[in-house]
């Protein structure tokens, strides 16, 4: 437990709490909270109308892309913060390197806005 | 190589080591403490937004329960409790249960790493302990990592209620955190290269001069966008916009299920607050008259300042929910992809830059902020001007239909209502026509602690 890791022990002991206080939550809960089921009360809810089908739709695809670009610049910043983190005393090579590897990023992001990815129909 | 070794000697000046060193017992306080005041917070921050948002809109507010109604939350946490449960037929049952939980509890541990104040002594003990529970070299990577976690809640609240509404919600949240969470990163790139590390602590004590919210305002800007869109507040609360999704993700939930939703939503407003104090705002360290005074950053007193600090973000953002209206979501993905992305972009290289030419040439870092600052408002300038002359350019009013597409409409602004012609041949006709025009007045948010 020394060393290293020695700082994210505690990390783990508030887990520990957190989950407890949610168990004793959800505990609580099933002491405090009355229960009376019938088959329209488990019904999905949809403004008052019965509901018609599944509730897992279709979902569009544009979504999908944002989640393309999210982890284009997901990358970007596992780079961008170590380099931030060790950049003093490196001098200008390293601001040179990272300006390209942004510029190279900056033109995925150009591309999908001159495909019209960014906007939404 | 070389790049390595220069790696090495910077890393090895974070000296955390005073943590991870308390006795198990403490850190059993000081987790406590941790949960105990977020708690508390979130009570008193829901009545707060509560009354502010009543100030805002001329009504009084809960005022009952307890003096100034301050017990209010905790009546709604109680009555929730005694609600029934109910899971739908349609939900995946599992995942239906664990979702509030995995919105919750990464809520709270990302306060793991956030330093309250200085290194104090332990009262009744000669124990010295810094107030946070812990830190790391990576500690703000750290936060980013949890409060993606507490995303998958709510994404798994939308999928498994098995309802429409709740999915679409779900969506959205996952859809906009990882726009906003990319400008909220690129914006803590600067704070990195001027603090020259990851761990709060240390960014805290590089900030004992002068408060990076000052010479990073670009950043800190772009990070004030990103916390709002992050914890899925007004004007960005899409995920749960009652006039399109009823309650979003949280549709199909009840009782204290729901709660725990309130819960972290309301710990991560904190949390997002605290992080903008650590990172921008000096932390614990006492604002600028008070900081003259040696004593006002050492001991408990930093608490003050740091929970000051946060409570004012907390403020702005009860005000901007009194104030603003809901943003469409296509304008929003505009916002972040459009404008926070490329202008965090931007601003990363020229932070770099200016790092640069200060510590290489030795020029005074204010004479480069300075014309930073004239080149990013003449480009703020400039874009609002362009912004204004494409604005402009579909302006061709439309014939007001009252029944277009079959169904009757309300006019569009700019868009004239037909002049009626009275049946009675009577003076009521200019007064019929001005009664329609009212169908734009606000409409009062639903509290939502209610």
């Amino acid at each position: 437990m020394d060393g290293y890791y020695a700082s994210y022990a505690p990390v783990l002991a508030i887990v520990v709490a957190g989950v407890g206080l949610v168990a004793s939550i959800f505990a609580a809960n099933r002491l405090l909270a009355p229960r009376r089921q019938s088959p329209e009360k488990l019904l999905t809810y949809e403004s008052g109308v019965d509901p018609i089908g599944e509730g897992w739709a279709q979902i569009h695809l544009r979504y999908y892309v944002f989640a393309y670009l999210y982890v284009i610049f997901a990358v970007d910043a596992v780079f961008l913060f170590p380099w931030a983190t060790v950049f003093a005393g490196l001098g200008w090579t390293v601001v040179g390197e990272m300006a390209v590897f942004i510029g190279f990023i900056a033109v995925g992001l150009l591309y999908a806005w001159r495909k019209g990815v960014l906007t939404w129909t | 190589m070389n790049l390595a070794h220069g790696a090495g000697v910077i890393l090895a000046k974070d000296d955390l080591s005073e943590f991870g060193n308390d006795p198990w017992w403490l850190w059993l306080v000081k987790g406590v403490l941790i949960f105990v005041i977020l708690v508390v917070l979130t009570l008193f921050n829901i009545w707060a937004e509560r009354r502010v948002v009543a100030r805002m809109q001329h009504r009084v507010g809960p005022n009952v329960h307890g003096p100034f109604g301050l017990l209010q939350s905790l009546a709604d946490g109680i009555k929730l409790a005694l609600k029934e449960d109910v899971v739908p037929k349609a939900a995946d049952k599992v995942l239906f249960i664990i979702a509030p939980v995995i919105s919750t509890i990464p809520a709270f541990i990302a306060f793991a790493v956030i330093p309250f104040g200085p290194v104090v002594t332990v009262p009744f003990t000669d124990i010295e302990t810094p107030l946070q529970l812990t830190d790391m070299p990576v500690a703000v990577l750290y936060i980013l990592a949890v409060a993606s976690v507490g995303i998958y809640g709510i994404v798994l609240a939308g999928w498994s209620s098995g309802s429409t509404y709740a999915l679409l919600g779900g969506l959205r949240s996952s859809a906009q955190m990882i726009s906003y969470e990319v400008a909220m990163g690129l914006a803590f790139v600067a704070v990195f290269l001027y603090a020259g590390s990851m761990s709060t602590s240390e960014i805290v004590a590089a900030q004992e001069r002068l408060w990076f919210g000052l010479i990073l305002i670009p950043s800190f800007l772009i990070y004030i966008a990103a916390m709002v869109g992050e914890t899925n507040r007004a004007p960005f609360d899409l995920p749960e916009a009652e006039g399109e999704l009823v309650g979003g993700f949280h549709t199909e939930y009840s009782s204290l299920k729901f709660a725990l939703f309130f819960l972290a939503e309301y710990v991560n407003m904190v949390t997002v607050g605290a992080l903008a104090t650590t990172l921008f705002l000096g932390g614990w360290m006492a604002p600028w008259p008070l900081s003259l005074w040696d004593g006002a950053n050492q001991g408990y007193l930093p608490l003050l300042w740091f929970l000051g600090k946060t409570m004012l973000f907390i403020f702005f953002f009860i005000w901007l929910r009194g104030t603003l209206p809901r943003m469409r979501y296509d304008q929003f993905m505009k916002l972040g992809w459009k404008v926070l992305i490329p202008v965090a972009l931007l601003w990363t290289v020229a932070v770099a830059t200016i790092r640069a030419i200060t510590l290489d040439e030795g020029i005074d870092r204010r004479y480069i902020i300075g014309a930073a600052l004239v080149a990013v408002l003449v480009f703020l300038a400039l874009s609002f001007v362009g912004e204004k002359a494409t604005e402009e350019e579909p302006e061709e009013e439309p014939e007001f239909d009252a029944f277009a597409g079959g169904y009757p409409v309300p006019p569009m602004p700019g868009q004239q209502l037909p002049v009626l012609t009275s049946v009675t041949g009577s003076t009521g006709t200019s007064a019929g026509a001005g009664d329609t025009d009212d169908g734009g007045a606000p409409v009062s948010e639903e509290d939502r602690g209610a």
